[in-house]
């Protein structure tokens, strides 16, 4: 065996097979964003949709994030057209109830949709337990990176993206995003135990 | 005779005037008033168009925002034409959708970090290609005594 054509052979080879293999465990559709970690881009809301108990807001007012300092957010972009928003529907509202008494606040975030829309799509889901805004021109949006719906983010109380979730959120990335946050806001003698433990 | 002229040098005069005033007339086609597109309005464009045409569309495969008809793609453009009408430069505006969306959002890569690889790749294997041929031509070519001997 000609050893040293062996050995050009599986140079030239070997990584194109490597490139390959990378590129198969990535999915192209996955954007890196690099707002985790990074301080919430402000925004400026008005409710469309008010949600209910606790967490309810009045329909025409309007929701800051300077407002919800020492709160967790949990931003979801959703709109009646998006199939997979169907998907996290119920488990966002039911996770909503369940943190309804500690320092969270749920907010839907309406995504290139008529308000009226909305509203019938909320009313087909059943209601939604958090209030829905509605985001003019996108802008808020745009400044979240978004490129698709649905997308969730979760605010630390200190205004840090604490999470981006691409695509439909569950009950469990929730609890777990969310009590991960419970965790870093509850000294020893917690105020605000995480509800999982 | 007389009082014709008159009467025709009026109505001359009232046409012209209200000819006039019609043509100055901001366009109103919609309903909505758009004034009239002044140089700066067209430098502005001239200029969205060039950032625009550097942004990736999130929705798309491949297109730029200037070319994508997407809804996301159109409120970019106007978020752009917004920022360049604030006065941030066409690189401050990259820079804000960079911070948003990563590098990823430029169509064309910076050239730094790892990204030089992907420059300097694809020079580097048409080098060696060449190299390569180079090197089998001349010895295909090569005289069959010249290789004995």
């Amino acid at each position: 065996m000609n050893w040293k054509r062996v050995a050009i052979a599986l140079l030239a080879v070997v990584p194109v097979i490597a490139l390959f293999a990378f590129g198969f465990t990535r999915d192209p559709a996955q954007i890196p964003s690099p707002l985790p970690g990074k301080k919430a881009p402000p925004f400026n809301l008005a409710v469309v949709s008010p949600g209910e108990g606790l967490l309810a807001k009045s329909v025409g007012d309007t929701i800051r994030l300077p407002d919800l300092a020492g709160k967790i957010i949990v931003l979801n972009f959703f709109a009646s057209w998006c199939m997979p928003c169907r998907t996290e529907h119920a488990a966002l509202s039911s996770m909503a109830r369940y943190y309804a008494d500690k320092p969270i606040q749920f907010i839907g975030v309406l995504y290139n949709d008529e308000p009226a829309a909305g509203l019938r799509w909320i009313a087909e889901m059943g209601g939604m337990s958090y209030p829905a805004v509605t985001d003019v021109e996108s802008r808020t949006a745009i400044d979240y990176g978004l490129y698709g719906v649905p997308e969730t983010f979760i605010i630390d109380p200190h205004g840090t993206v604490a999470h981006k979730e691409l695509g439909p959120v569950t009950e469990e990335i929730l609890r777990r995003v969310v009590d991960s946050v419970l965790v870093t806001m509850a000294p020893a003698d917690s105020a605000f135990p995480a509800k999982g433990k | 005779m007389k009082y014709r002229y008159l009467t025709r040098a009026a109505a001359a005069g009232l046409v012209l005037f209200f000819g006039a005033r019609a043509f100055a007339q901001p366009p109103i086609t919609d309903g909505v008033y758009h004034p009239p597109a002044t140089a700066a309005d067209s430098a502005i464009e001239a200029q969205t168009t060039a950032v625009a045409s550097t942004l990736r569309c999130p929705v798309c495969q491949g297109e730029s925002i200037q070319d994508s008809p997407s809804e996301l793609s159109q409120q970019m453009r106007d978020l752009v034409r917004d920022k360049l009408k604030a006065g941030e430069s066409p690189d401050q505006i990259r820079a804000y959708f960079v911070s948003k969306y990563g590098e990823w959002i430029l169509l064309e890569p910076k050239m730094t970090g790892l990204n030089i690889a992907l420059y300097a790749l694809p020079v580097v294997l048409i080098a060696g290609g060449l190299v390569l041929i180079a090197f089998l031509v001349r010895r295909w070519t090569k005289p069959a005594e010249a290789e004995e001997g």
